[in-house]
Formats: structure tokens, sequence, C-alpha cells
């Protein structure tokens, strides 16, 4: 039972970080309830085995990307409140239309049909080892290609974020 | 231990929690005007997605799942670098990163 | 017919024949350049090669063998198929040769005729593609090849024609040959589609075989022929569509004595005498033929003697020729005919070849108003000149003597007929000597400085012209007249092609000894005659045709060629221009543009109806975006 308490906690930060990070009228706050909603679905990767993936997202999510996003909106001095805002109509077209959206694949997650639960053999499905082998095995090609992809990422950032100098 | 996975939480509760997820993370990019904003709730959005992903792995038994996780994460790592980088950009020519601004596609 | 031994080994060779002069006629259009002044020499050796190949296809073939072979199939549906083939039989044979070898002669004028100009190397390769489009028609196993030629043909004149095509007027002329053409090329075609219809294929084996069955005078038989000679009509210039050919005397004069005396315009000669058995069994047909060939040699003959300009003076004198022909035909002579083709290819080439060579001595000048007394200076020119005129006007021993006097005779039957072309062939003579007198006797009627210029033409002009002097002479020889107890080499070698018609017709109706004899007499009396009429007119009184101006009278309508080219005008070409002004304005302008700018006009509309939706704002992009993914989900839920 302690794990349903856990579970409906953790959800409940999760949601509530969430429309924070929405709703909240600095930028800066926004990162602020992302890295907290972050942390939380970090959470519940623990809870479902994966404890290896846990930290790689707390490393990678709150550790490498919301720095980075904290720094931009620091760099281009975005904290401020006087952010513009859409008008109440169209937010609240915005609002309905995410709410009919979530009706409709709530709608659609009804209708699957899940298979059967089958227990792992080991304790260990989520640790290093395991997903390492997995990755190394199975997925190299896709796993190489990441590199690639990263190389082309970084060097695109780079061009496009260099002060553009007259040719 | 005889569970591995608390399986009295049933599967569903996940599917709620990152369909609810998802949902906020549009309804972010629609009400919002600031681009970086809007990067953000793109990362919501994924991650609800990588949540789903890694319960199902979990009540399937098996890692896949979690690998898909993985790539996704670098896809999302990715992603946020180029778009600072255009934010950054954007920024320096136009002075802000409100999306209403970035009207020049206008047929 | 008995069934000929193909023989196999003729195949290659026989194929060599038309691929010589399209080889010379892409090495000329595409390396001209490059070939430089051999490129003519070129053109002109592979057309001498074909001329050998078609010597040794006439050894070897004789008239008791031919050959039928298919080289591949076009066109093959239901029970008819359409074959690209070729047809060496005796006919077929004589045309080659003729072609080949007045071909070649005339290259080698043209490379002295036409050295000065700049479009030597182009007018080479026209002159290759004409050969090979002339093959083409007299080598093809089916009418459908015939009438690729034909076209071919009809093309290469028009470019030829055409060939100074800075000049407005021959463009004009150009122009007025290819559609003129066009019109019996329509008779033709339809005469085809009928053959195709009706008479199961296109090709001569399976026409003639299934005509055959037909009885004779079937209204079947009379279409088909009457189309078929609309088409010769054009080709040949008979009445009424014969203005096209004095025009096209606006092309280099080797091209009026290859295309427009010798080979092309005889196109239509060939056709008929092809398709004999068909025309045979049509005997209103015949008739028709007979009557139009007697039409037009007179008229021709008449507009002839008013004419001033050289080369005129011999394009009417085709025409009226072509006629005499064509009367032949009518006749049932079909031999008579094609002896004749053959006889006036070599006289009627050698007249323009000769008058080229004139016009080459006096620098362009083609009035023979300005000329006179040119014997002394051009002496070479000036004999085989005299023999050519000397044949044309029937003069025993020369070719014309012997290939007109058979018409004559085959004519004598039908005394209406005979009359009107012994006076058609008596002006001949007239106007021809006409012609010779005004040109070569009496004094120079130039300028200083034109006589000046007057010098005899190069070797590679001459020599054509002594050889196909020698033919005007001696090609008559080829076809003795019966009382000479000779044997006719001509009409037994095309003996095969026309046994057919002779069972249809009937034995013809031979003259006797006596009548023939007097007949000839009676010919070259009034040949003599005329030219001693012509002597007296044009040399003893030294009498020279009055400035255009000055003509009065009967005179002024035939030198106007009787205003055949402004009744045309008038008829046809004014109605259809303003027919044509009337649909520009009416059908073009009011209902076409409007249908063309209303479809426009509906692409700009929703065009710029639609750009609004493209409003640059990118909330409402994503707005969108989302919005439809909802409903594409929806939509896979419902179903």
């Amino acid at each position: 039972m302690t794990s349903d308490i856990v579970f409906f906690l953790l959800a409940a930060i999760s949601v509530f970080t969430a429309l924070m990070v929405v709703f909240s009228k600095s930028p800066i706050y926004s990162v602020m309830w992302l890295i907290a909603c972050f942390f939380s679905i970090a959470g519940h990767y623990v809870m479902l085995n994966a404890q290896f993936l846990a930290i790689v997202h707390i490393i990678v999510y709150a550790g490498a990307i919301m720095v980075l996003m904290l720094f931009t909106v620091m760099l281009l001095n975005l904290n401020k409140e006087s952010e513009p805002h859409k008008s109440i109509l169209s937010k609240s077209i915005g609002i309905i239309t995410g709410g009919m959206l979530f009706l409709v694949l709530l709608a659609a997650m009804r209708s699957t049909q899940l298979g059967p639960y089958s227990a792992p053999e080991t304790t260990d499905v989520g640790f290093v080892q395991k997903v390492g082998m997995k990755l190394f095995t199975d997925y190299l090609l896709p796993f190489e290609m990441t590199s690639v992809l990263f190389i082309a990422a970084m060097i695109g950032s780079v061009v496009l974020a260099k002060k553009e100098r007259n040719i | 231990m005889s569970e591995l996975v608390n399986t009295s939480t049933p599967q569903n509760w996940y599917l709620l929690l990152s369909t609810l997820l998802f949902s906020i993370g549009v309804m972010g990019v629609l009400i919002r005007r600031n681009a970086i904003i809007i990067l953000m709730c793109i990362e919501l959005m994924l991650n609800s997605v990588n949540l789903l992903l890694v319960s199902f792995s979990a009540y399937a038994g098996n890692t896949d799942g979690q690998v898909f996780v993985f790539f996704i994460m670098v896809v999302a790592a990715a992603e946020v670098a180029v778009g600072l980088a255009l934010l950054v950009s954007i920024y320096r020519n136009l002075g802000s990163t409100d999306i209403d601004v970035l009207s020049k596609l206008k047929g | 017919m008995e069934q000929f031994i193909q023989p196999i080994n003729l195949i290659a060779p026989s194929l060599w024949v038309p691929l010589l002069p399209l080889l010379g006629f892409f090495l000329l259009t595409f390396f001209g350049k490059q070939l430089k002044s051999a490129g003519p020499w070129i053109a002109s050796l592979l057309v001498l090669g074909s001329f050998l190949l078609s010597v040794y296809l006439f050894v070897n073939l004789g008239n008791k063998q031919s050959l039928d072979y298919d080289v591949f199939t076009w066109m093959h549906w239901g029970e008819v198929s359409l074959n690209f083939g070729f047809l060496i039989d005796p006919l077929s044979l004589i045309m080659l040769l003729v072609i080949t070898g007045i071909g070649f002669l005339i290259h080698l004028y043209s490379i002295g005729y036409m050295h000065h100009d700049e479009g030597f190397v182009r007018f080479f390769s026209y002159l290759n593609l004409f050969i090979f489009f002339m093959l083409l028609l007299v080598m093809g196993n089916s009418y459908l090849i015939m009438f690729i030629g034909w076209e071919g043909v009809g093309l290469c004149s028009y470019l030829l024609i055409g060939f100074w095509y800075t000049n407005d007027a021959y463009n004009d002329a150009a122009k007025k040959a290819f559609i003129m053409n066009r019109i019996g090329d329509l008779g033709f075609l339809l005469g085809m589609f009928f053959m195709l219809f009706y008479l199961g294929g296109l090709d001569f084996a399976t026409v003639l075989s299934n005509a055959a069955e037909f009885e004779k005078g079937a209204p079947l038989l009379v279409v088909i022929t009457l189309l078929l000679f609309v088409g010769a009509m054009g080709k040949s210039a008979q009445l009424p569509l014969y203005t096209w050919l004095p025009d096209a005397m606006a092309g280099p004069t080797p091209v009026s004595a290859l295309i427009h005396a010798a080979t092309m315009v005889t196109a239509g000669i060939y056709m008929i005498v092809r398709s004999n058995i068909l025309f045979s069994l049509a005997p209103f047909t015949l008739e028709v033929v007979m009557w139009v060939g007697v039409a037009t040699s007179l008229f021709a003959a008449i507009i002839g003697i008013k004419q001033n300009d050289i080369k005129k003076v011999l394009a009417y004198s085709t025409v009226s020729q072509l006629g005499l022909m064509f009367a032949a035909l009518g006749l049932g002579a079909y031999t008579s005919g094609m002896f004749h083709v053959v006889t006036h290819a070599f006289f009627k080439a050698l007249l323009f070849l000769g008058a080229g060579s004139v016009i080459h001595a006096m620098g362009g000048e083609q009035d023979m108003r300005r000329m006179g007394g040119l014997w002394k200076y051009i002496k070479v020119t000036a004999i085989t000149f005299l023999i050519a005129t000397l044949a044309i006007s029937g003069i025993f021993p020369f070719a014309g003597f012997f290939s007109k006097d058979e018409i004559l005779a085959a004519a004598f039957h039908h005394k209406i007929v005979w009359v009107l072309l012994s006076v058609s062939s008596m002006i001949t003579a007239f106007y021809m000597f006409r012609l010779f007198f005004l040109t070569f006797f009496t004094s120079f009627r130039g300028t200083e400085e034109e006589k000046h210029h007057l010098h005899e033409s190069p070797w590679t002009m001459t020599l054509p012209l002594a050889i196909l002097s020698l033919f005007a002479i001696g090609a008559g020889f080829l076809g003795m007249p019966a009382v000479m107890h000779m044997p006719h080499w001509f009409n037994g070698f095309l003996a095969p092609v026309v046994e057919t018609s002779k069972s249809i017709l009937g034995e013809a109706h031979h003259v006797d000894h006596n009548t023939e004899i007097m007949l000839m007499l009676l010919a070259t009396a009034l040949a003599v005659t005329s030219i001693v009429i012509a002597y007296v007119f044009y040399v003893s009184r030294k009498t020279v045709p009055e400035p255009d101006t000055e003509t009065k009278g009967l005179a002024k309508w035939v030198a106007k060629k009787f205003y055949i080219d402004e009744l045309y005008n008038a008829v046809f070409v004014k109605p259809m221009m303003v027919l044509s002004d009337v649909f520009h304005v009416v059908i073009d302008k009011l209902v076409i543009d409007l249908f063309v700018n209303a479809s426009a006009w509906m692409v700009g509309f929703t065009g710029r109806t639609l750009r609004l939706v493209q409003t640059g704002n990118t909330g409402f992009y994503l707005f969108i975006m989302v919005f439809a993914m909802m409903v594409l989900l929806l939509i896979q839920l419902v179903q």
C-alpha cells in the first residue's frame, strides 16, 4: 500500500509542477518548476525499477538541459514579468483544445487492450549492466548513430548561436 | 520482496498520468507566447512519453522500452541545444522571443 | 504471277542504296564545318556509290527476278500488318538508275555551280536527303513507304526552293509548293485509307492482287484511283495544281534540274505506273488522267511561248511534258509514259543544267532579253544545250523523238487527243527554239560589264553536261519503234510490271507500219516548221520580246499565265484569309480566350483566397496543428 501512496504523491507533484510550468508568470520560475517536475518523474522511474534511467534522467535533464535553459533565460534577460500575454479568448481556446485533446487521448487509451503482466526473472532489469548490454548488442547501430546526431546538433548550435559577422 | 514492481498500482494509472502531463504540455504550447516556455512544454511532452515507455517496459518485463527512453533523451538534448541556439539567434535579430513577432511567413 | 526466287544475297546491297545518301546527309549536317570543302565531294561520291550499287542490282536482277522483302514490321493489328519493306523490280530499277545517275551528275555539277555560296555544305546535305527520300519512294514495297518518301521529297523540295531563305519571295514560293503539294497529298492519303479499309493492306502485292478480284469499273476502284491521281496531280504539277512548279524555280538551278525536272515531279507517274492494275480496272479514271494530261500539256505549252525568264520557260516546258506523260498513262501506254519519263529526265536535266551554266556565265541574270549571242562565249554549254533542245523538240535521232513518237502513236486512234498533243509538241518545239535562239544567237544585249564577265563554266559543270548530252542523244535507242525492226528493249524490260494491265485493257491499238512512218514524218515536219518559224522570228528578224509593260491583248494574258495565280488568290487565298480573320476575332479572341483567361483567373482567385490562411502567426499554426492531430485521432477512434 505504501507504494500506492508514494505513486499518488509523486503523481500529484508531477501534475502540479507541470501546471505551474505553464502558468507561472516568469520564465525563471517556469524553469524551476520544470526541474521539480523532472525530479518527480525520476521518482516514478525508480518506482518502475528503472534505476539507471532515473539517474541518467536527472543528470541529463536537470543537470544539463535545464541548466542550459536557465543560462539562456538569464542571457536573454527574460526575467521580466512584462512578458506579453495572449488574450483571454485565445488562452481559453488553447485550454479548451488541450482539454479536448486530453479527452480524446483518454478515450484512445481506454480502448486499448493492455497485455498481461509478465514478471521479470531478475530484479536488476533497470541496472546499468542490463541496459548497457541491450544498448551495445541489439541497439548498437542506433547508439552509434546518436553520436552522429550529437555532432550535427553541436556544430549546428554553435553556427546558429555565433554572432553573425558581415561577410 | 516477491513482487518486483508494485503491481498494486495498475498500469492504467500511469497511462492517465502521462496523458495528463502530455495534455498540459500541449496546453502550454497553445497559450504561451514566449518561445522558451514553449520549448520547455515540449520537454514536458517528451517526458510524459518517456514515462509511458518506462511503465510499459516495467509491466512487460524487458529492457527495450528503457533503451527507447534513452534514445528519446538523446534526441531531446540535441533538440534543446539547437532550439536554444535558434532562440538566441532570433533574439539577437528581433530583440524578442515572442512567437507572434515571427510572422515573416505571412502569405 | 509466278513466284520469283528471292536473291537473298542482293538484300544487303539494296539496303545500302538509300542508306548511303542518308549517311551523307548526317555527315554533312553534323560534321559539315569540320569536313570543309571535302563535304560536297563526299556527298557526291556517296551518291555515286548508290548509283554503282543500283547498276549492280540491275545487272544481277534483270527483269526476270524481283526482290521483295520486309525490313521490319511497323504496325500490326487484326489481319493488317504494315511492314517497312523494299521492292526492287524492273520499274524500281529504272527509277533507281535515273535517280542515282542523274543525281550524281547534278551533285557534281553543283560543286561547280554552288561553290561561291555560303550555304554550300547545307545545300549538299539537303540534296543527299532528297536522294534518300526519293529512293525510299521508288523502293518501298507498300504505298505507306512510298508515302513516306513522297512527303520526304516534298519537304526537301520545300527546303531547297527556299534555300536562299533571306529572300521573302523565295520563301513564299517554297510555302506555295509545300501547300499545293499538301492538297495532292491529302488525296493520296485518303486513297490509302480506302485501300486499307477495302483492299486489306497497303503493300503492293496485297492491294494489287485484291484489286484484281474486282470487276472492271468498280466504283470503289474509281474512287481510289481518282484520289491517287489527285496526289499525282499535286506532285507532278498537273492542272489545276501546277502553279507551284514555275514558282519553284526560285531554288538554285541544280535543284530545278534534279527535283523539279528529272525526279520528284515524275513521282506521280511512277505511282500510277506502279498501281497500273488499279488504274486499268478503272477506265473512267484513265479517261480523266488522259484529259488532264492533254489539257496541261497544251495549256503549259501556250504559257511557255510568252515567258522571258529562261528558267520559267523550262518550268512550263516541264509541266507540259509531264502532261504528255499523263496523257500516255491515260491512254494505257504505261511503258511509253515511263519511257518518256526517262528520256525527259535526261534532256530536261540537261536543259536546266545548261540554263544554270548560262546563268552562271551571266552572273545571275535570268532574263533572255538581256542575253543573246552567247554561242561564241560558252561553246560547250551551247552545243549541249542545242542537243537537249533538239531532243525535246522531237528531232530524229535524239531521245525525245522516240519517246514522244511512241506516245503520239498510242494516241493516234483517239483523233482529238492526237491532234491536241501534236499541237502541243509543235508549240514545244517553237518555244524551245525561241529560247535557244534568244540566248545563243544574234548579238549580246546585256551590259558591257556582263559581257566582260562571260566565261565557260568549270569542268565539274561541263562534264555532267557532256555526259547528259550523250544520254540525250542515245537514250532513245532503248526503245526503237516497231518500224525499225529492232527490239524495243525498254518495253521488254518493263513487261513483267504491266502484263496484268495488258490483259485487262486488251491488245493495244497497233498502227501499221506505213501509218507509223507517216506519223513520224508528220511530227518531224511539224517540229521543223516550228523551228523555222522561230528562226525567222528571232534570228532573221532579230525580234526581241518587248518589255513587260508593252505587252498587250491576248499576248498579255499569256504572259501573265492566264491570270491563274491571281484567280487562285481571289478564289481560295483571299476567302481563306477573311475566314481566318473571322475565326481569329470570334473564335479565338472571344471563345477560346474566354476559357483560357477564365481558368487563369480561377487559379488566381483561389490562390488569393487561400493565401489568407497563411497568417504568419506561429501560434495560429500550432493551434491548427494540434487541432488537426486531434481530429485525426478522433477519426481513428470512431472507426
